[in-house]
């Protein structure tokens, strides 16, 4: 028996998909490669045996073979146009396995989306149209390791189970007894469809989800049937407020964004107690490598079921869910919710984008198939097939008296080729790193905030993205993540007070670890620091000018490391040769915003990112 | 056989039904663009509406489905029967409105029709193999997610629905044939901004939300579970209330030539537009047909200031000018807007 409750959730979580992998959408697991996450996926495909086919998912699947289209050699041989199945056809009862989740494209995130909802496939390419249907469970291993390193959301949206294992030991990852699993899986998958859900656990459900913060529905629905699921797994025909606490704990606890308010029994003088009876918290669901005894007919020996008063049962929930959540969840959602952010721009509300634009199909054009070019077959043989006539004859495929040729071979000439193109779209974002420090409060932030938001304007027409640092006292914090929301940005710097020392050091460093992690995912950065270069906190907090310039410098040299393109708008009252060389151990633009007005800002930033874009190539 | 999950049984989203069937009652409105969050139902409530329309009546052997009563927007083929000397009266048929699905992944080819490759090959004759749009027409092409189409086809869709005519010049085919379709796309907003060009085509556009108060969301998440389990025993619990909305279609349009509307209505609706600052003048058009479509639905025989504020925000919503630094939101700009001006 594992120590580790995190390692038990899993093990029963796996337990539960493999009781119904296609109904509960998926699993989908944060962990680092490792011993840990090698032992989960055997724990998984032991339970899910022979019989379910698993295959993995390529990262760069393209999609004539990911939804189906056209199968050139059989085309060739025929000399007809011969359909083949894609690979989510195919997968059809079975599980597919997605690797490096966080890196999947948008794309390819939003196809699988519609084929998990619709439960077909509806392919309409290449000349090939058909429907096949088709239901799987994904398994998607999510390797991420900073906080904006996600899966698609559209994707999350629709996985039941989530389960972050970046934090077990290896030690206490253990394996379970597979043989009495299988049994009991095996009568599980057959109770499966006769298990009923009363009205009772779904508003409880509902209820519990509403608490967290739990805006989409779907969740609820997946909690609702992994709820069947685990009953199902005991051998029960009906759902219990059991099975509803596991599925609050292990559906609806991981998408909490926000904590319940507080429970009102505490306050009230009357005799609730009495009415309220306490619930105990529901018992720990035992892995199922201990089969619990089917209960026979009614007996049972559970806390009084029938007695539980309106109410309670949404609380037994709710607390099963609640006792789940990590511990620093709470005090971070505390923090969260007494901060001023509007909006909760803090947050990582929404996943980071992935581009995903590199090879979106841009049309398809005559063309011979030379370097990258790809040659798209099925218009190919559309530009050969009127000429197949004549060109048979100038071949000479002459009928043997009493033979029948069987010409079947299509001639393709150079002047039929067709190539498809792709487009490749670089985004740029653009980050703001705004000095609110006391020095920079009194003179210049509310002109600062000015000049940022006309440059945001610009953003918005380039259809650029724009993420906002904001530094003061001791700390630069990420006020906004990269979005193309410009009501958004305009919130987050709205709220942005000011006073206190300048970190400049520390903003430095965060604007270059931000630019490192957009230039990862193949978009361009560039940087607009905002300050008047007085640094007056060194990188570890303490306060003195001279450690404080002292370490702005290095941070800026690290800075012009990474490559990105750097503006450094002077916001001091009278421009200072502190600011100037920094700017100049950045290689940064410089730009005393006295002499600039408005316009001539906005033009040295589009110049500024046009210029990297086009060192980028 | 499949079966949709019925209109009528969508919790709540008051707005989205009402713009769906006013795309239903009166075509020329322009379609509807539903946008938000995941999870919400928007694709749920398009699809259901294939199985709410009443039938229509066809040319009998026709591609494209044309009216057999002619109406000017007929393929060449029934245009030369009519015209053929022996006048016969064309045979026609009931069949269901088509509403097509344009699914992500779709290929130019298969858009708009290409050459019919099997018998190219095999029989060394050239013919044209219609494609989703020649199946739309007459009907409904319904994008999901919108947001993510690609940059090509987003062109050719808005050539064909503004000029309700598909041209195909490839492989040696030179076919013309009738496109007219109402567009209806639904899409996450988080996913992507959608070009203003593109916006414009979509005559009505909704938001929709998650029902926050407790009592939905219950009923949403019961109804759903009650037809995952049995689709068809669902589906047919609800098929009275389905025949009702279909009926009050049906009426609506008969109703709808009959409508008037007064000069006052045209001016209420111009100083909306001018105080928006919309551009062009697609917001007054739709305004009005939209208001038509509305007092039809309703039983009344003409447009007043009640049935303008209902439809405002959905026929305006998309079509203002962007000011990136305002911080307010479409939606409370219209509602303002309405607000001030018919106090």
């Amino acid at each position: 028996m594992s120590d580790s409750p995190v390692w038990a959730d899993a093990t029963l979580a796996a337990a539960l998909f493999a009781v119904d992998p296609a109904g509960l959408g998926g699993v989908a697991l944060r962990a680092p490669a490792g011993p840990v996450r090698e032992q989960w996926l055997a724990l998984l495909r032991g339970l899910l045996g022979q019989a379910v086919a698993q295959r993995r998912l390529p990262l760069h699947i393209r999609d004539d073979r990911l939804l189906g289209g056209l199968d050139l050699t059989a085309t060739l041989q025929a000399g007809r146009p011969v359909a083949q199945r894609g690979l989510l056809a195919e997968i059809d009862g079975g599980v597919l396995l997605v690797a490096m989740a966080e890196r999947l494209p948008a794309g390819t995130a939003a196809r699988l989306a519609a084929v998990l909802d619709r439960g077909e496939v509806v392919v309409e390419r290449d000349g090939v149209a058909q429907r096949h249907a088709t239901r799987f469970g994904v398994v998607a291993l999510d390797e991420g390791i900073a906080d904006d390193e996600q899966m698609p959301a559209a994707l999350l949206d629709r996985l039941a189970l989530h389960l972050n294992l970046g934090e077990v030991a290896p030690r206490d990852a253990v394996a379970i007894d597979l043989e009495g699993a299988l049994s009991q899986l095996a009568v599980a998958r057959a109770v499966l469809p006769r298990v009923s859900l009363p009205d009772a656990p779904l508003q409880a459900l509902c209820a519990a989800a509403l608490a967290l913060g739990v805006a989409s529905l779907r969740p609820v629905l997946l909690a609702a049937r992994l709820a069947r699921a685990h009953a199902a797994l005991f051998g029960r025909e009906e759902v219990e407020a059991d099975d509803a606490a596991v599925a609050a704990r292990l559906v609806l606890a991981p998408r909490a964004s926000l904590l319940p308010p507080e429970p009102e029994p505490q306050t009230e003088p009357e005799p609730e107690p009495e009415e309220n009876p306490e619930p105990e918290p529901p018992p720990e669901p035992e892995p199922p490598a201990d089969a619990p005894p089917p209960p026979e007919g009614e007996a049972e020996s559970e806390p009084p079921e029938p007695e539980l008063p309106e109410g309670a049962l949404d609380d037994v929930i709710l607390q099963a869910a609640l006792a789940a959540l990590p511990p620093g969840t709470l005090a971070r959602l505390k923090a969260e919710q007494a901060a001023q952010m509007a909006g909760r721009a803090a947050g990582k509300a929404g996943a980071v984008q992935k581009t995903g634009q590199r090879g979106r199909p841009a049309g398809v054009r005559r063309g011979e198939p030379r370097g990258a070019l790809r040659l798209n077959v099925i218009e190919t043989l559309r530009a050969a097939a009127p000429w197949q006539k004549l060109r048979r004859q100038a071949v000479g495929a002459v009928a043997v008296a009493g033979e029948r040729p069987a010409y079947t071979r299509i001639e393709v000439r150079a002047e039929d080729f067709h190539v498809s193109h792709f487009k490749q779209r670089r985004e740029t974002t653009t980050i703001f790193a705004v000095d609110a420090s006391g020095s920079a409060a009194l003179a210049r932030l509310a002109e600062a905030k000015g000049a940022v938001e006309l440059l945001l304007a610009d953003c918005y027409v380039r259809r650029d993205r724009v993420a906002v640092i904001a530094f003061r006292g001791r700390t630069a914090e990420l006020l906004l993540p990269p979005t193309r929301s410009l009501v958004r940005a305009k919130r987050a710097l709205a709220g942005l007070p000011g006073g206190g020392g300048t970190p400049l050091a520390t903003a430095i460093d965060a604007a270059a670890l931000l630019a490192d992690s957009i230039r990862r995912r193949g978009d361009t950065p560039v940087v607009v620091l905002l300050t008047d270069g007085r640094g007056n906190v060194a990188l570890d907090g303490s306060a003195g000018r001279a450690r404080a310039e002292d370490d702005a410098l290095a941070a800026a040299r690290r800075l012009r490391l990474t490559g990105a393109a750097v503006l450094l708008i002077d916001t001091s009252p009278r421009p200072h040769a502190q600011a100037a060389r920094l700017a100049a151990e950045m290689r940064a633009a410089y730009l005393p915003l006295p002499q600039a007005g408005p316009q001539a800002l906005s033009q040295v930033v589009r110049a500024t990112s046009v210029a990297a874009a086009a060192a980028r190539g | 056989m499949s079966f949709t999950f019925p209109f009528s049984a969508i919790v709540g989203q008051d707005e989205m039904k009402l713009a769906i069937l006013i795309a239903a009652v009166d075509p020329t409105v322009g379609g509807v663009l539903v946008f938000g969050d995941r999870g919400t139902g928007k694709s749920t409530a398009v699809r259901g509406l294939a199985a709410l329309l009443p039938k229509m009546r066809v040319t009998v052997g026709c591609r494209y489905h044309c009216d057999p009563a002619g109406g000017g927007s007929a393929c060449d083929q029934c245009a030369a029967l009519k015209g053929g000397l022996n006048s016969k009266p064309v045979k026609s048929e009931l069949i269901p409105v088509p509403v097509v699905d344009l699914p992500l992944g779709a290929t130019e080819d298969r858009v708009v029709g290409a050459l019919d490759l099997e018998r190219a090959l095999s029989q060394g004759i050239k013919a044209f193999e219609p494609g989703l749009l020649a199946r739309a027409n007459r009907g409904f092409l319904y994008i999901d997610e919108v947001n993510l189409l690609e940059d090509h086809l987003v062109d050719l869709l808005i050539d064909v629905a503004v000029s309700g005519e598909n041209v195909v010049e490839r492989e040696g085919l030179s076919v013309r044939h009738p496109a007219r379709f109402v567009l209806v796309g639904s899409g996450n907003p988080e996913e992507g901004e959608l070009r203003p060009q593109l916006l414009d085509r979509f005559g009505l556009s909704v938001e929709v939300k998650t029902p926050t108060d407790l009592p939905s969301r219950i009923e949403v998440v019961r109804r759903r579970d009650a037809y995952e389990r049995d689709p068809a025993a669902f589906t047919g619990s609800w098929h009275a209330e389905d025949e009702r909305i279909r009926r009050r279609i049906v009426a609506a349009r008969k109703r709808l030539a009959d409508v008037t509307v007064p000069d006052a209505a045209l001016e209420s609706a111009a100083r909306l537009c001018m105080k928006l600052g919309t551009d062009g003048l697609r917001g007054e058009l739709t305004l009005m047909r939209a208001a038509r479509a509305l007092a039809a639905l309703d039983g009344l025989a003409e447009v007043d200031d009640v049935l303008l504020k209902r439809i405002a925000a959905p026929a305006l919503r998309h079509r203002l000018r962007r000011n990136p630094l305002d911080d307010s939101g479409s939606t409370a700009r219209v509602d303002r807007a309405v607000a001030e001006l018919f106090v």
